[in-house]
């Protein structure tokens, strides 16, 4: 697959703390790209190695198959996590300047800007200071200025922080827009339900080293234990546990469903099909409830973060 | 448009535009003019409070040597004892009481006189009461030895001694205070322009770090970019202000001397009859013409050029230190430990200024001083106005433009590394560690 971002082997070390060992990421073209991991893992050094802020002590960076360069500042979109914006200045003249540090013309920022701002509903915030705005309020304009210069890449540091559950959806279909008119997102965060929700492809750092990357199905897959929840009526539950025990392997449940049914979670072994154990339990008792496990983002990363 | 461009007109206008600069700005002339003129009417009000000098003159030889001024009156007692005089005077409030004792030997009777007062008397008057008294009593001192006074005071020779370089150059005292004054100013500007931008500019380093878009910027824009756009940025806003407050200051001045004028020359008319009288003598006039000899002697050319670069060069130093103190920290209570290194040379070169170049300008001292980088611009400025060879200018700028390049390079260092750390204060053992990442 052809990829928009590629880092190979990206080294960072401040003194004696290694920062990031041998990192190497290859961040497809159109995607949205889960870059995730504990507190203190090295994630935001490497978007910094990304934006050039900071530079790796080895390793390559190549965007567009080109070795990063100054010049791929205008294709990056930097949303940060420690994020602000000049608070004695005004919402307008801001957001022309920072665009004009990203190679835009003024007349060009300036008909992008309204663009933006008519599409928000925030247009008479031209003439406001920042500090003047709410922090959402202020967020959004940093979102439109982060996207304004329409880059290939777009990295968002933690996008949704300090929004209401209305604006951090409106903001998520915009990247989801973004996205769609060909943009690449690498997405941070540390909220797995919208890791969940977005990413096509993740990359799990911890401890300086990545630890797991590719496609988010993929790694679901391989993540995945056969086993079943299942949800069951019958008069006699110890017995029915009893005789499921026979064949497979019965852990409890605790999954939220209607009815006072017998939850159990079984796991199938590897001669096993899912077949064989539904029509197993429908000679048993009645069927209500049953569902493959899929683990989810939450417990992948948790289980690898644990694991190493 | 380029980055660096972007960044100085927006440092440039939001300095502009500010409120309390434009209050600064428009405010400063005037809190000074009005602060000047207090105190010129204080030091005036001192000096027009009438006084009353009682004097006892126990040996009657000094009586005719206290004349009445205009605000000082001297009231001769006669015929009490020194106790009965200090009574009187307490009682009549008198400013102090002079004490002259019996001797039959002149040089006698200076060793016993005594001032008594309820405070400690002022110099002027002490020194006024010495002068009157030294004078009465040599003269007497003379008569008695028979000497001729009108005869001392015709053979009286004043001699001014005219100077000369050996390349012809023409000079007088008078150039040596002009000089003086020159250098002075524009070290002393130097020095104020360095504490007032310098700390702008640390200042606005600090807002960017703590309203967090340093992040959101240096994704655009590489670091030293934006730093140097922030030095040249403030500094052209300093300049800004400096011209309207010559300007203001000027208009103020003027118009002032319209208004008051009259009054300030009622007040100061004494003075000024003094100061008259005293310019007709062949003296005053030559002081006049070397005032204009001493302006044209000036090495004008030299100065103006050398005053830009060490200017330049000085103000650019310091500043970029400023701006790496700035990045270190993250609140302006912390500055303080990173200030006194800062301000210690800077301090060190004004008072090598003013107590060095004024005694020798070529002396050990104020050469080697005018060669450190931290402290050459301030003292070779001091310096330039009394003649420095070419090559002396020429060793110092360069050795001032090579550590301002180190110095760059280090503030931007830590600049770089400090704008993206927050929390706690770094201690100088980091700042040394983020010059390797």
């Amino acid at each position: 697959m052809d990829n928009l971002l590629v880092a190979n082997n990206v080294s960072k070390k401040f003194g004696t703390f290694t920062a990031l060992n041998n990192v190497s990421i290859a961040v497809p073209h159109g995607s949205i790209f889960g870059l995730l991991g504990p507190n203190g893992a090295g994630k935001t050094t490497l978007i910094r190695i990304i934006n050039q802020i900071t530079m790796p002590d080895s390793g390559e960076v190549f965007l567009d198959g080109a070795p990063l360069s100054p010049l791929h500042i205008r294709d990056i979109g930097y949303l940060p996590e420690e994020r602000g914006l000049y608070k004695s200045m005004k919402v307008g003249e801001q957001a022309l300047y920072l665009a004009q540090l990203k190679g835009l013309s003024k007349s060009e920022a300036k008909e992008r800007l309204k663009y933006w701002f008519d599409k928000l509903d925030i247009s008479d915030w031209w003439n406001k200071k920042i500090e003047e705005l709410s922090k959402g309020q202020a967020q959004k304009i940093q979102f439109v200025v982060t996207v304004l210069h329409r880059p290939k890449l777009l990295i968002f540091d933690e996008p949704f922080s300090g929004f209401d559950p209305i604006n951090a959806n409106l903001i998520k279909d915009e990247i989801l827009q973004l996205r769609d008119e060909g943009a690449t997102v690498i997405f941070s965060t540390h909220r797995m339900e919208s890791v969940e929700e977005l990413c096509d492809h993740i990359a799990l750092i911890h401890k300086s080293n990545k630890v797991l990357d590719g496609k988010l199905t993929d790694i679901k897959r391989s993540f995945k234990t056969n086993t079943f929840e299942v949800g069951l009526q019958t008069s006699n539950a110890s017995e029915v546990i009893r005789e499921i025990e026979q064949h497979f392997e019965v852990l409890p449940a605790t999954f939220k469903n209607l009815n006072e049914d017998l939850k159990l979670n079984v796991r199938l072994n590897a001669q096993s099909s899912p077949n064989e154990l539904l029509t197993f339990l429908t000679s048993k008792a009645e069927v209500h409830h049953f569902v493959e496990v899929i683990p989810s983002a939450n417990d992948i990363f948790i289980q690898t973060v644990q694991n190493n | 448009m380029n980055h660096l461009s972007l960044i100085i007109k927006r440092e440039y206008l939001t300095k502009v535009k500010n409120k309390s600069f434009i209050v600064m700005t428009i405010l400063s002339p005037l809190i000074f003019v009005a602060l000047f003129g207090v105190v010129a009417y204080l030091s005036q009000l001192n000096n027009n409070k009438e006084r009353t000098i009682a004097i006892l003159d126990a040996s009657g030889m000094l009586e005719n040597a206290f004349e009445n001024s205009t605000y000082t009156k001297y009231n001769i007692l006669s015929a009490v004892s020194l106790d009965e005089a200090l009574e009187i005077v307490k009682l009549s409030k008198d400013y102090g009481l002079l004490y002259i004792p019996e001797n039959a030997e002149i040089k006698d009777i200076s060793k016993g006189i005594k001032f008594y007062s309820e405070e400690s008397p002022s110099l002027t008057i002490m020194s006024s009461l010495e002068g009157k008294l030294e004078k009465s009593l040599t003269d007497i001192q003379l008569l008695n030895e028979g000497v001729d006074i009108e005869k001392i005071k015709s053979s009286k020779i004043s001699v001014e001694i005219d100077q000369e370089s050996f390349s012809g150059q023409k000079s007088s005292k008078i150039d040596n205070l002009l000089k003086l004054a020159f250098g002075g100013a524009a070290g002393y500007l130097l020095f104020m322009f360095i504490i007032i931008y310098g700390n702008m500019i640390m200042r606005s380093v600090i807002e960017e770090k703590t309203s967090r878009i340093i992040e959101v910027i240096i994704s655009s824009v590489k670091p030293i970019q934006l730093m140097m756009g922030k030095i040249i940025g403030t500094s052209l806003a300093g300049i800004t202000q400096f011209a309207i407050w010559v300007v203001l200051g000027g208009i103020i001045l003027s118009v002032g001397s319209a208004v008051f004028g009259m009054n300030i020359s009622e007040m100061q008319a004494s003075q000024t009859a003094a100061v008259q009288e005293a310019m007709q003598t062949p003296q005053a006039e030559n002081m006049a013409q070397n005032v204009i000899l001493a302006i044209q002697n000036l090495p004008l050319t030299n100065l103006v050029i050398a005053f830009l670069f060490f200017f330049i060069g000085g103000y650019l130093l310091y500043s970029s230190l400023y701006a790496a103190i700035g990045a270190a920290v993250d609140n302006e209570t912390d500055t303080q430990q990173f200030m006194m290194p800062i301000l210690m040379p800077l301090i060190l070169a004004v008072y090598v200024g003013v107590f060095t170049v004024i005694e020798d300008p070529h002396g050990t001292i104020s050469t080697v001083f005018s060669f450190i980088p931290f402290t050459s611009p301030v003292v070779m400025l001091m310096r330039i106005p009394f003649g420095v060879p070419i090559w002396q200018q020429i060793v110092s700028l360069l050795l001032l433009i090579g550590t301002f390049i180190f110095t760059v390079w280090f503030a931007a260092k830590i600049y770089r590394v400090g704008i993206l750390m927050y929390g706690k204060k770094p201690s100088y053992k980091e700042l040394i560690k983020w010059l390797k990442y």
